[in-house]
């Protein structure tokens, strides 16, 4: 997929060059790879190129800010744009990593309204621009014949009585320790004030205690799919676009279990030091206008982070079908129980909690 | 001759002096010869090396960053109330490094050693432009845990640049202002176990590789070429393949829809709703890596045994010893060197091995070499990843240092 | 333990293949008493260490029997022979001190450690090698490993020892007085050797009888004056002692007494050994010892003009190269007498020899 992803992009990179722009840059810009790579390409990647001449190399990466960390401490930059989760983007604002982008110079919605104000809350921040939310939710394979009623709740992830068998779980305390709640019984509003007090990471150790023995943690956003199809897991965590991708474009029958999602936002970032500053917010700009959000939605179910851009939203790009807008993580059938991740606690508590998880872990 | 009179060259110079003279052009050659390796040595591996390690014990971020409050806190007792002088420090310091945008250094130092410090500093430091003295009173009215004493113990800790706390935290013990160093409750402790579980997996990978390897070096070693060659190949074939490749593969045949899972259902020794376990848990680490290290023990082995005459064994058995005596007493003991060395290799490479634990260990086969990529890339705290770095590294020198005194480096053969 | 009759160690038929197509040891037939001391004499390939190695038990005959005290030992593993083997490189346990080799042999066969230690005691005062009891062996010279090599296969009292090449890495000074020592300790201990060399002198110095290899087949088996007095082919005349060649045809064939037309155009007598008859083509062996050099014909001998090539002085005698029918390595070995000729280089000579010391054998193309 990458491979073919990087061909296009450099055939692309090529033409506009033939083009004959003088000044054409060259672009790095990194992301988490496969279908969520992709629909980037397709939504932003092309369309920009053609417009402005410039090119771009697509990488892809793991998360996480030691890179961008380790680039822009040696001062040899290398990437223009990166897309994080928040807690990441606020970290590294925080220590002086990002470029800040003004948020007045982002296009406005079609109808006028300043970019400011049409972004959903929270989507902006001094260093970052959110393009999607992302949601993390479980799914089970309805293709496999099995002798259990479809499950519901976030409490039948936690039930190995009347679903016995294993379960992927992205091995990170972040999610991980929500569900737990969410399972529990505990409120989607009142998660982050359980899980602030000591009682409560108990309490979340404890519902993951029940399950420890029948989990398999998973690392990549690629791998859950992978162990639901290969019939490793008969339940797992995963990113609702990955899971969307597999059913849409690899025709499988997985389904998934909305009630207590996590959402979060995905979000671009330029590093400190980058070469291309220019050209790296003029792609920010490209992309998070209101016609390229919506565009890669008809690529991977992900929300776009801009209102103007949901009634925008149309079919799958292959199969008409497929209305996009029934799978986005803030559908009203799909919303109605939804928490989102809190990135301020994590920022504050990830390093105590990761501890704590992987001592856990380790027991 | 007198023995207390220098021997003396033709000319009179003692023949020492002179011997020292004739040498040195030569010498001087030599290190010329040596030098640009040496450099390079240095500058790649010894330098960054010690660099690392010094950051396992130094970490002036806050000393360096907040240098007011450091002057406070180092008159700070620890125990009493913190000052309003201190304060006004603090705020003077968070306006700066507001300014720098250097904040989140800051925060997240704190952060390592107290939990849910980090928006303390950030949310403070945003709004320290506007506070007002008395700082004491303004800065608690932003966020109440300031007036924590626990969070002024935690700074006046991270204060201290030259700090044994990240060697106390790989020991799963807590540095404290008052108490000294206490060892943190037990379900929390988690590298003293993955250092115990570490060397267990390691021996373990060690051993196996051992007995599987042996016999294979044997036949390498005494088989005719052509059919030596081919099993050379064989041996060789994962140095071959990429380390991702073979680590896949396993997951291929090891998880339980695989192919030894469907094998073993087929023959009737498990059923299909009781599949073995065989990946994702510490078996699965360590039967992939002791596929991956296993030619690193066959090659010293084979490069020790292909030295050792047949004509030993013949003459063990020509006195009257069974082939299996033969074997036990004359042909290993010979094959000692090889055993030390292919072992030392092997349990060495496997206490650094992160990217096959990590992908095929779950939750039970991660090695301490997982926790420290975990702190270098994700958690960023890079002192704590030396600090592990640094135990590891002395733990493999006592062994290294135990090898020499129980068998001898100089026994060691690799090839 | 022996009925007389029956040999101690026997080779009936005996064949010896690797690899299914040629042959290395072809129909091997040799008996050796008990007692004796019998060397495997041949160059290298010529399958003599094949047969050592069958009868010690690490190489499995092809065809054919073996026996030991009259019973067949085919199917016994190496280690229920008992037999004591002594190694081209000596093979000594290198991880072993001195004393630790020499109880091995004793170790495994049960002994109770007294025991071990009287025989190995005595075993290395047999070789003079009491004080190096602690040593290893890398801490030894060639020559005290050869004889700890030798007091280890002897230590526990085999009846019979083999040897490959045992002195072969020696120099030639060392193997000269080992040779020796070795032929002593036969002497004493009375137990049957196998030795196996390409060095024809040390066979001579040491065999009771001397069996020949060449090309899987024992040329000729004979004690060490036999052999080399009278061979009894070409190749046996050549590979014992030095020999000095000419061929010819049989022209006719008195008694034992055949005349010789040589390729050179001259006839001479010689003792019929081993020809095919009138009119076959015949080498005739004569050793440089027994030809006389002489500038005018001496009755009684066969004489042959010669012209000389070559002197060198060694002391004892003088060594002379010449030219004889054709053949220019025609040697003559001079004796250092009083009356000594003045040979002269490019002088022209006679070269005789008795008639009896001129052998007609097989022929063979030099």
């Amino acid at each position: 997929m990458s491979g073919l992803t990087k061909k296009i992009v450099a055939l692309a990179g090529v033409s506009a060059f033939v083009a004959g722009n003088a000044v054409a840059a060259e672009l790095t810009v990194v992301s988490w790879g496969g279908a969520y790579t992709k629909s980037q390409v397709e939504a932003y990647h092309k369309p920009w190129m053609a417009q402005s001449g410039h090119s771009i190399i697509s990488e892809d990466y793991g998360g996480g800010i030691a890179e961008i960390k380790a680039q822009v401490e040696s001062g040899n930059v290398t990437w223009d744009v990166v897309d994080v989760e928040l807690s990441d983007a606020i970290r590294a604002c925080d220590e002086g990593l990002l470029e800040e982008i003004d948020h007045s110079s982002l296009p406005a919605a079609p109808d006028g309204t300043p970019a400011v104000d049409d972004f959903l809350p929270g989507t902006l921040h001094d260093c970052a621009v959110a393009n999607i939310v992302w949601s993390s939710v479980y799914v089970y394979d309805s293709s496999k014949v099995r002798n259990w009623n479809a499950p519901k709740t976030m409490a039948d992830f936690f039930n190995t009585d009347a679903y016995p068998g294993k379960r992927g779980m992205r091995k990170s305390p972040k999610v991980t320790m929500e569900f737990a709640l969410i399972a529990d019984g505990v409120p989607v509003s009142e998660v982050y004030d359980v899980l602030g007090t000591e009682e409560g990471i108990e309490r979340a150790f404890a519902k993951l205690d029940t399950i420890k023995d029948d989990v398999i943690w998973w690392e990549a956003g690629a791998q859950p799919p992978q162990l639901l199809a290969d019939g490793e897991v008969i339940f797992t965590t995963a990113w609702n676009g990955r899971v969307f991708n597999a059913v849409a474009a690899e025709d499988q029958s997985f389904e998934m279990v909305w009630d207590g999602q996590i959402y979060d936002l995905d979000l671009w970032v330029i590093p400190k030091g980058s070469k291309n500053v220019e050209a790296a917010l003029d792609f920010v700009r490209f992309s998070t206008a209101t016609e390229q959000l919506a565009n890669q939605a008809s690529w991977i179910s992900y929300g776009p982070a801009r209102a103007s851009s949901v009634p925008l939203i149309g079919t799958y790009h292959d199969n008409p079908a497929i209305k996009m807008a029934d799978h986005m993580p803030t559908a009203p059938g799909n919303f109605a129980n939804a928490l989102q991740n809190d990135f301020e606690f994590w920022a504050d508590n990830q390093d105590d909690l990761n501890e704590r998880f992987n001592a856990w872990l380790a027991q | 001759m007198d023995a207390a009179q220098p021997i003396t060259a033709a000319d009179g110079t003692p023949l020492k002096k002179k011997l020292a003279q004739a040498m040195f052009r030569s010498k001087l050659r030599a290190t010329g010869l040596v030098v640009p390796l040496l450099a390079f040595v240095l500058a790649s591996f010894v330098f960054p090396i010690i660099a690392l390690m010094w950051q396992g014990v130094y970490n002036d971020t806050f000393e360096r960053l907040m240098p007011n409050l450091t002057e406070e806190l180092r008159v700070w007792d620890g125990v009493s109330e913190p000052t309003e002088d201190m304060y006004a420090m603090l705020v003077a310091d968070l306006r700066q490094n507001r300014a720098d945008k250097t904040i989140g250094k800051v925060a997240s130092r704190v952060n390592q050693e107290l939990a849910g410090t980090r928006s303390l500093f950030t949310s403070t430091a945003r709004k320290a432009k506007k506070l007002e003295p008395p700082y004491k009173e303004s800065v608690i009215k932003t966020k109440k845990k300031w007036g924590e004493l626990k969070v002024w113990q935690a700074m006046k800790l991270t204060n201290q640049s030259l700090t044994p706390g990240f060697y106390a935290t790989s020991l799963d013990a807590v540095q404290t202002v008052d108490q000294g160093f206490v060892m943190k409750e037990d379900k929390r402790q988690i590298y003293t176990k993955l250092f115990v579980r570490t060397l267990m997996i390691s021996g373990s990978v060690m051993l196996l590789c051992l007995l599987l390897g042996y016999p294979v070096a044997y036949l390498l070693a005494t088989l005719p070429l052509r059919y030596s060659n081919l099993l050379m190949i064989m041996v060789l074939l994962p140095f071959w393949t990429s380390l991702l490749v073979r680590t896949t593969a396993w997951i291929a045949i090891l998880q339980s829809q695989g192919v030894v899972n469907d094998l073993l259902v087929w023959i009737g020794i498990t059923g299909d709703d009781s599949r073995f376990s065989l990946i994702y848990n510490m078996t699965g680490t360590i039967i992939a890596m002791t596929h991956i290290l296993l030619p690193f023990m066959i090659l010293p082995l084979y490069s020790v045994m292909k030295t050792i005459p047949p004509s030993y064994m013949r003459a063990a058995r020509s006195l009257g010893a069974t082939p299996t005596r033969a074997f036990i007493k004359v042909y290993m003991p010979q094959t000692v060197p090889g055993i030390g060395a292919g072992g030392l290799l092997v349990f060495i490479l496997a206490i650094g091995y992160y990217i096959t634990p990590a992908l095929v260990g779950g939750q039970d086969g991660q090695l301490i070499s997982n926790m420290i990529a975990y702190h270098m890339q994700k958690s960023l705290n890079w002192s704590l990843a030396a600090a592990l770095g640094g135990l590891l590294l002395g733990g493999v020198l006592v062994l290294y240092w135990a090898y020499d005194r129980i068998i001898g480096i100089d026994n060691m053969k690799l090839g | 333990m022996l009925d007389g009759t029956n040999p101690f160690v026997r080779f009936r038929n005996v064949q010896k293949s690797y690899d299914g197509e040629t042959l290395v040891v072809k129909n091997l037939n040799l008996d050796i008493e008990a007692g004796e001391f019998v060397t495997m004499l041949g160059p290298s390939g010529s399958g003599k260490t094949t047969c050592l190695m069958m009868l010690a038990g690490f190489e499995t005959a092809t065809h054919g029997e073996i026996e030991l005290g009259g019973r067949p030992i085919n199917n016994i593993p190496p280690h229920k022979r008992g037999i004591g083997m002594v190694f081209q490189n000596y093979a000594l346990f290198p991880h072993m001190t001195v004393s630790e080799n020499l109880s091995f042999p004793l170790k495994v066969r049960g002994m109770s450690a007294g025991d071990i230690q009287d025989k190995v005691t005595r075993a290395l005062d047999m070789v003079q090698m009491r004080v190096f009891g602690d040593r290893k062996p890398a801490q030894l010279s060639g020559g005290q490993q050869q004889r700890i090599a030798l007091a280890r296969a002897l230590v526990f009292e085999p009846e019979l020892v083999l040897m490959d090449e045992p002195l072969g890495a020696l120099d030639k000074q060392l193997r000269e007085h080992m040779q020796y020592e070795i032929k002593h300790i036969h002497e004493n201990l009375g137990v049957t050797v196998v030795y196996v060399t390409h060095d024809q002198s040390e066979a001579l110095t040491m065999s009771n009888r001397i069996a020949v290899f060449d090309d899987g087949v024992i040329q000729q088996l004979d004690d060490p004056v036999t052999l080399y007095e009278k061979p009894e082919n070409s190749f046996v005349a050549q590979f014992i002692g030095e020999n000095n060649t000419l061929t010819g045809t049989i022209e006719s064939l008195t008694g034992n007494v055949a005349k010789v037309k040589l390729e050179a155009g001259d006839s001479v007598k010689a003792l019929a050994v081993n020809t095919d008859g009138k009119g076959s083509r015949t080498s005739l062996s004569i050793r440089p010892e027994r030809c006389v050099v002489s500038p005018k014909k001496v009755a009684g001998l066969g004489m042959l003009k010669g012209r000389i090539e070559e002197l060198i002085y060694l002391g004892d005698h003088i060594r002379c190269r010449m030219n004889v029918a054709g053949n220019d390595e025609f040697i003559v070995k001079v004796p250092n007498t009083a009356d000594q000729l003045g040979l002269e280089i490019g002088a022209e000579s006679y070269v005789g020899w008795q008639t009896d010391d001129c052998r007609a054998l097989d022929f063979k193309q030099v």
